[in-house]
């Protein structure tokens, strides 16, 4: 592996500007990270990997073809076994599709594709498509932190609003932390654990049965965007344990919301709200599931000066039937606090003809006493040729809390990425 | 009586000349940058070089809708290079009135993120020509003076009315007296120092468009500049308004693909 690295490190040196055949595009990618700590139970490397990327479109006027898939050879993962659901193996197809377009109003996209909505920066209510909190946590490029679904997304355009619906046939979990590459809090042992500890789980995969369907109402009125959404399905990571307490389970959600997006005073301003029913425990009495909650969030972004953005937001989570939670919890178990708050500041600025970006985003809870920072810096050697220096930086309290747990996965990434 | 009478004709020399005013030129020159036709598409290649000579190219299709002549129109942009950014569009509903609605759409995030519209005197993706060059600077925003003419153009002097939201101390404009098409723009900074230059190198007719195809921006200061070409110009495409809304982020126009 170690001569392979250095191999295509070589390579990024010495490519020139190439014209690809077929119209086919991608890149090349090598990609470090290291821990900045000892780490519990885990490989001191969190990221080690070689991607190429194939990213081939057709578009005609009757459809649009996509095909866009990694391939990885990635030194730290435990396992080397293609799992096209969990992201594993050296094969992970990102986008399959074929878009088309039966009616004047009505546009369809089949397959494999990536599937995003909502308002929030970073942060997530009605947006229940897939994510992937490893990727995210040790600093692959943003674009992954999206992980694809399978599914039919149909989209109809009218003047009184516009409707999307995706069915996704069988459920497509998170791509969340088991333990594996990231230590986690371990609710069961009550320690910080990582590959001594992976989490075994039960996931919902009947075909049609076990399905998910998303939908939002969606109309822009002079400039300002207004959302409805809903969604039918399970909680994407683990949100509870079955009744024998060995396996994590994703229990039912059903999420309804609404959003808003407009031009506001000199930036831009966003509103975002989601109730969340837990359905395997409506009266929230059952210990090993999680409760209903409403989430809402309020952000703002502004250009502070030129090429430099800043944008913040406020955002929490609320237990609705907290009082069941609080007579029903197990003993012995540390009480959860009612509402969870979280405050994100973003800050960027482009330099040097905006080849230069130096970002940091910032997420603080003053409720759960954590902090977790993402400096990242990049550069445009030119028009092909990218490199990236960051770090995934987890400030704690407590080691039970939802950032604080993963303080022992602290690291710095360097990367190098040529485009073509 | 007399006296009204000179007074009369000296207005007639400092703000009309033959009959043309100096605002009427301006209104003029901008209906002719930025609203010919009802609507338009281009190609647009685009070098930028930088003081130390490294060559930077971006390529992108640009669709263009008036909604009025002079007024609120609508921008859509497809980069096609560098590739890094290929198949991200950018998306501007231009407003006279109020700030502008803009979005840019990441393809590999599926992400149709919204952008705060404040400096427009930002570069447009790295390169030297700004925000304002691409879709027009308010015609309103500045204080304009004919200085001269001569057989070909209209040498106009403009200063912002506000001093403060501007890099510029003031600049100069020779518009074309046919077209009415600015062919060469200087700018002057805060101390009067001449430091930006645009110019246009190549003019077009389509179909009774008279068109910049080449232009050129020259950063006096560092030594780079930027050229830009416009190919496959067309005019009144009909272009659909729902071309310029979401649905079309996600799904590739067909005036974009010709």
């Amino acid at each position: 592996m170690k001569k392979l690295l250095l191999v295509t490190s070589l390579l990024f040196i010495n490519l020139q500007a190439f014209e690809t055949p077929f119209g086919i595009h991608g890149f090349l990618e090598t990609r470090f990270g290291k821990r900045t700590q000892g780490a519990t139970s885990q490989n001191t490397k969190t990221l080690s990997e070689i991607r190429l990327q194939l990213d081939y479109s057709l578009q005609k006027d009757e459809y649009e073809f996509t095909f866009r898939s990694d391939f990885l050879l990635d030194d730290v993962a435990l396992s080397q076994k293609n799992d096209f659901e969990e992201g594993q193996g050296w094969f992970d197809p990102r986008e399959l599709n074929i878009l088309f377009f039966p009616s004047e109003d009505i546009d369809v996209k089949v397959g494999r594709q990536i599937l995003t909505w909502g308002t929030g920066d970073m942060l997530f209510i009605n947006d229940l498509f897939p994510k992937d909190w490893n990727s995210f946590f040790i600093g692959r490029n943003d674009e992954y932190l999206k992980a694809p679904s399978d599914a039919i997304k149909t989209s109809w355009f009218h003047d009184i609003a516009n409707v999307d619906f995706v069915y996704v046939p069988r459920f497509d979990s998170d791509r969340w932390i088991t333990g594996d590459r990231l230590s986690y809090w371990n609710h069961h042992s009550k320690t910080i654990s990582g590959q001594n500890a992976i989490t075994p789980s039960i996931k919902p995969n009947d075909w049609f049965d076990d399905s998910e369907l998303s939908l939002r109402v969606h109309k822009n009125i002079d400039g300002k965007e207004l959302a409805f959404y809903m969604y039918d399905g399970f909680y994407k990571s683990p949100a509870g344990d079955d009744p024998s307490g060995k396996f994590a389970i994703f229990p039912k959600l059903r999420v309804t919301g609404l959003s808003i997006r407009s031009n506001f005073k000199k930036g831009i301003a966003n509103l975002e709200f989601g109730l969340y029913q837990s359905r395997d425990d409506k009266s929230g009495t059952n210990p090993n599931i999680i409760n209903s909650e409403y989430k809402f969030l309020l952000g703002y972004e502004q250009e502070i000066a030129r090429n430099f953005t800043a944008s913040v937001q406020y955002y929490i989570e609320s237990m609705i039937n907290y009082d069941s939670y609080v007579k029903n919890v197990f003993l012995n178990t540390r009480l959860k606090d009612r509402t969870r708050h979280v405050t994100t500041l973003r800050l960027s600025k482009l330099l040097m003809n905006q080849d230069l970006r130096v970002s940091m985003f910032t997420y603080f809870s003053p409720s759960d006493d954590d902090l977790y920072i993402r400096p990242n810096v990049s550069y445009k050697l030119n028009d092909q040729k990218t490199i990236e220096l960051g770090a995934n930086l987890f400030v704690r309290k407590n080691e039970h809390t939802f950032f604080g747990q993963f303080n022992s996965n602290n690291n710095v990434y360097v990367a190098m990425r040529y485009s073509f | 009586m007399f006296r009204l009478f000179i007074i009369f004709i000296t207005l007639l020399n400092t703000s009309f000349t033959k009959g043309v005013t100096v605002q009427e030129i301006i209104k003029r020159a901008n209906l002719a940058s930025y609203y010919q036709a009802n609507d338009g598409k281009s190609h647009v290649k685009m070098k930028i070089v930088d003081s130390q000579k490294r060559v930077r190219k971006r390529e992108f299709v640009i669709l263009r809708r008036n909604i009025k002549k002079g007024g609120d129109q609508q921008y859509y942009v497809y980069f096609s290079r560098p590739t890094d950014v290929r198949k991200m569009v950018f998306l501007v509903h231009k407003h006279i009135k109020k700030d502008d609605d803009r979005w840019l759409y990441l393809p590999a995030l599926d992400l149709v993120k919204r952008i705060a519209a404040t400096d427009k005197r930002t570069s447009f993706v790295g390169s030297d020509f700004l925000y304002e060059d691409v879709s027009g600077r308010g015609i309103k925003a500045d204080h304009h003076t004919l200085l001269k003419e001569d057989e070909k153009y209209y040498i106009i002097s403009s200063t912002p009315k506000n001093q403060k939201s501007v890099e510029f101390s003031k600049y100069m404009l020779w518009i074309d007296k046919k077209s009415f098409l600015p062919m060469k723009t200087e700018y002057f900074d805060k101390s009067g120092k001449k430091y930006r230059l645009v110019e246009a190198l190549e003019v077009k007719d389509f179909n009774g468009f008279l068109t910049i195809t080449k232009s050129k921006v020259h950063n006096l200061d560092t030594g780079g500049f930027t050229e830009l070409e416009f190919h496959k110009v067309k005019y009144n495409l009909k272009i659909k308004s729902k071309v310029f809304t979401e649905r079309y982020l996600r799904r590739t126009p067909k005036e974009v693909r010709r």
